[in-house]
């Protein structure tokens, strides 16, 4: 048997994965990326949906990734084009006409409350302050507590420094609201309850946590702050979070990394206490003097290594990660462009919320507590088609939708429940765009269930563990593995489980890379 | 056990098979809790028990010790990864003594291995910790369960323990190797169909044995050993008298001479086998196991600290005592965690943990001892020197076949 050796396997070609893949290239490792699906990207594909309707099938949107990533990457040469930048967000409700959430723009919200469009401003530059100053965190490997390592007590010190640079206020502000939940800090500032949903959808938004869930102003600082890097605000790709993949697999290429996709990894193999390469489904062994986990944390430790190899604490620790998915997706191929009440064709160039209030979403979380979806859901709608074209046939439109909240673990059982969840969702829509129904040609919904199948994602949650502050930075995804590397030698993970965590960012990948290279310098 | 007619909080401490016989031959109704049952701590008086563990042979209700059945495809490797030991050695009808530790290589406990058959082994511990168990057994074919009130449990120690257990009825017993185990058929009277397990392990460092049975045996076992035992001057103790043999012995207790590293709440307090003198134990050869890549860094880095053996001057038991490198007593280097007067020795000895480099054998050093005179207190600096353990070993503990005496 043949036994072709690397200096570098990295399971998994999510962007991460490829990021990753790409680094490790370029100083000089040679590098194989094994992806299971027979396309790469992981949770960042555009794939068809129903016959001759493409869609980004997990990931819709592009906004986190830093601009001088992409910039190091040159993913603009290798085909990354954006079909819309800077895409604006509205606000709708079935009972009032929409409201676009932008603090330049303050006349609509002047219409409702005078009081509002004077308080978003200063909100939003505070938040942005205080985003700014968790920037560093973000882009950072976390450092480790009670070491006597310099690099570690420099990260320390120049985390503090960036708080300390807020001034007395902010810091304040900061420690006050950092804990808090959404509803509170949005009550303290606002009145008009269709701007409080939407600003508070932001702070739910892929989580299992409703506005009045403490430490929920916490994802949103955290979104605000990986924005800050963010070059172009929402933006969509051309030819989907797809095409972003495909770029970054261009990139790995360039490099002189391999990529193989139709390849399921079923074990990493371990010898002598450090990864030593892995085991295909197959059968095919690969050697590899690091192997590089881009799967979330409970399925590499708990199913591709196994227990065996971690100490019982640890594997405690991995168990308990809290990754059970809420969100679901759907798709909808639809034969003309959707009409949204109250709203221009242009507003369809940037995302609708339909949150229309705290209480609406606090209530539609109520039941993701006890097992089952929420029957008035909220949803984050694009059409991606009025950007770009190619994604459906010609004068036809795709709808591509996020909705929470649908519990991984549904008491009645996904089977049964995802054409009617689906049916509640388009419904919903419906109140908001009628003759919504009418012209829908085909519908996919994911539900946590299927994401966990087809993109091999424990527990269904696209940002492989719920984004919180206990699953935080020194502490994501736990303790014992928070920098990247492992308790085995030669394992590393670089997945969205890892600081900084979800949405497609990319950070954790260039971040595992840096800290491999460091060990082996 | 819990009875149904009785609510819990009625019953706040289980009663052990034997309990009824134990109460019976108690003298002093000295009764202590321990994993939750009522046990004897003394019967009579503690000298007159721990001479009858050194000169003839004794019963020890084992009844509470914390049994856990392990079964199944992975048992073995499920057991290799918790424990420091290498228990693919273990042959079936053997039985090994064992460590396990948590992730920073501190003990968990500490307890005895018994191979069973195939693919099914029993763990005898002082604590529960099935939660420990269970969250080990992710990933692993597996089956643990506490049988600890399924099994009675009866030590019979001491010099003539294997001439009572011959007389008892069980022939071939002077066959059984330490550390063996072997099933046997109960005597008839006792109860029909009856079998009875029998491992020569114990906790005296003395010739003993250990019986397993079927609680509804035990009464009918314990009288049949006390009849059985009548010449060779057979008498129940209670812990007191058995904690004395055990520091003889050099044997370590957990939460005595360590705190479960689980429990521990202060830094620096969890303890290694290494620092426990129990290094021996630690098969790093063997694969990946629950503390494996702590201990090794622990031993590159060289021991801190260390139990070991105290000769003390004079006749009082040094206990709890802090010790110091000087006389004035400036420097502490450790505190005592066990001690006795040795009656056999006709030494003053304890278990201590010494802080590095007061461990090595030979060195001289002080204990603190306090003196009760009559309700006035007395603090008194004894020399004392480390010594190698255990203090007491006798060559009949090993022997095979055991002599009759």
């Amino acid at each position: 048997m043949s036994e072709p050796s690397y200096d570098c396997i990295v399971i998994g070609g999510g962007h991460n994965g490829l990021v990753c893949a790409t680094y490790l290239a370029r100083s000089g490792r040679s590098v194989l990326v094994l992806e299971a699906a027979s396309q790469i990207g992981g949770a960042a594909i555009t794939r068809e949906f129903a016959p001759g309707f493409r869609v980004s099938a997990c990931a819709h949107l592009l906004h986190l990734m830093p601009g001088s990533l992409i910039r190091d990457l040159g993913l603009e040469a290798r085909g990354l084009q954006l079909a819309a930048a800077r895409m604006p967000t509205t606000a709708i409700a079935p009972d009032a006409p929409p409201l676009p959430i932008d603090a330049r723009n303050s006349t609509p919200l002047a219409a409702r409350s005078r009081a509002d469009a004077a308080a978003l401003p200063a909100y939003q530059a505070r938040l942005r302050r205080l985003a700014e100053a968790l920037h560093p965190i973000l882009e950072s490997a976390p450092p480790r507590l009670g070491t006597d390592s310099w690099q570690d007590r420099l990260s320390w010190l120049r985390i503090g420094w960036r708080l300390r640079r807020l001034g007395r206020k902010d810091m304040r502000e900061l420690l006050r609201i950092g804990g808090m939940c959404v509803q509170d800090l949005l009550d303290e500032h606002f009145e008009t309850p269709l701007l409080k949903g939407a600003l508070g959808f932001d702070a739910v938004l892929g989580t299992n946590a409703g506005p009045r869930s403490p430490g929920s102003v916490f994802p949103l600082l955290y979104r605000m702050a990986a924005e800050v890097q963010g070059g172009s605000a929402l933006a969509q790709p051309v030819g989907g979070l797809g095409a972003l993949s495909d770029s970054l697999a261009r990139a790995a290429l360039a490099a002189g990394a391999a990529i193989r996709t139709g390849a399921v990894v079923e074990r990493i193999t371990v010898r002598g206490d450090r990864a030593s390469g892995v085991t295909l489904k197959s059968g095919e062994q690969i050697g590899a003097a690091s192997v590089i986990s881009n799967a979330d944390p409970k399925t590499t430790f708990l199913q591709l290594l196994g227990g065996e190899y971690l100490d019982t604490g640890f594997v405690r620790r991995v168990a308990h990660l809290r990754a059970r998915g809420v969100t679901a997706k759907l798709h909808l191929a639809l034969n003309r462009l959707p009409q949204f009440t109250g709203l221009a064709p242009s507003g369809l160039v940037g995302r609708l919320l339909l949150s229309p209030s705290l209480d609406y979403i606090e209530r539609a979380f109520n039941h993701a507590k006890y097992g089952e979806y929420s029957p008035a859901p909220i949803v984050e709608i694009t059409v991606p088609t009025v950007s770009d074209a190619s994604l459906a046939p010609a004068g036809k439109h795709v709808l591509s939708a996020v909705v929470q909240y649908a519990p991984y673990e549904l008491a009645a059982g996904w089977q049964h429940e995802r054409q009617r969840f689906a049916d509640l969702v388009i419904d919903a829509l419906e109140r908001c765009a009628p003759g919504l129904r009418d012209c829908v040609e085909a519908v996919e919904l994911l539900s946590p269930p299927d994401i966990e199948r087809e993109f091999r994602i424990s527990g269904g949650h696209w940002h492989h563990a719920e984004l919180a502050l206990d699953q935080f930075f020194i502490v994501r995804p736990v303790p014992g593995a928070a920098q990247y590397r492992t308790p085995v030698g030669g394992l590393y993970l670089c997945g969205a489980g890892c600081h900084p965590g979800g949405g497609v960012m990319g950070i954790a990948g260039r971040n595992a890379a840096r800290q491999l290279m460091r060990e082996a310098a | 056990m819990l009875t149904e007619s009785e609510p819990h909080y009625r019953q706040p401490l289980l009663k052990s098979p034997f309990h009824e016989r134990a109460r019976a031959l108690s003298q002093v109704d000295s009764f202590i809790p321990w994993s939750g049952y009522t046990t004897v701590d003394v019967f009579t008086f503690v000298e007159q028990e721990y001479f009858a563990i050194r000169n003839a042979t004794t019963l020890y209700d084992l009844t509470p010790m914390v049994k856990y059945r392990i079964a199944g495809a992975d048992a073995l490797r499920y057991l290799n990864r918790l424990m420091t030991r290498d228990i693919g050695k273990l042959k079936c009808g053997r039985v090994a003594y064992s460590v396990w530790c948590n992730d920073e290589g501190h003990l968990i406990d500490d307890g005895t291995v018994f191979r069973l058959g195939e693919s099914e082994y029993r763990l005898c511990t002082g604590e529960r910790q099935l939660d420990w168990l269970l969250d080990s057994s992710l990933g692993f074919d597996v089956q643990i369960s506490e049988v600890t009130e399924e099994t009675a449990a009866l030590a019979v120690q001491g010099p003539t323990s294997c001439a009572v257990l011959r007389a008892f009825g069980l022939a071939g017993i002077e066959l059984l190797k330490p550390f063996e185990l072997e099933h046997f058929v109960l005597p008839a009277a006792i109860g029909a169909d009856g079998r009875i397990m029998v491992s020569r392990t114990g906790f005296t460092g003395d010739l003993g044995y250990e019986l397993w049975m079927r609680p509804e045996d035990a009464e009918g076992v314990w009288d049949a050993l006390m009849d059985a035992g009548r010449e060779c001057a057979i008498r129940p103790i209670g812990s007191r008298a058995l904690n004395m043999a055990r520091i003889e012995a050099g044997f370590v207790l957990s939460n005595v001479d360590f705190v479960s590293g689980e429990r521990t709440l202060r830094v620096g307090t969890g303890r290694s086998p290494f620092e426990l003198g129990l290094g021996w134990l630690v098969d790093f050869d063997k694969g990946h196991f629950n503390g494996r890549r702590a201990l090794l860094e622990e031993q590159r880095r060289g021991p801190q600290r260390r139990l070991v053996g105290l000769d003390i001057e004079g006749n009082k038991p040094a206990h709890s005592a802090l010790l110091y490198a000087d006389k004035a007593g400036k420097q502490q280097v450790g505190n005592v965690t066990s001690a006795t007067w040795s009656p056999t020795c006709k030494r003053n000895i304890a278990l201590a943990m010494l802080d590095a480099p007061h461990i090595e054998t030979g060195r001289r050093i002080w204990a603190e001892i306090y003196l009760n005179r009559e309700l006035v207190w007395e603090r008194r600096m004894a020399r004392a020197q480390v010594v190698e353990r255990p203090f007491y070993a006798p060559e009949r503990r090993r022997a095979t076949p055991p002599a009759d005496y």
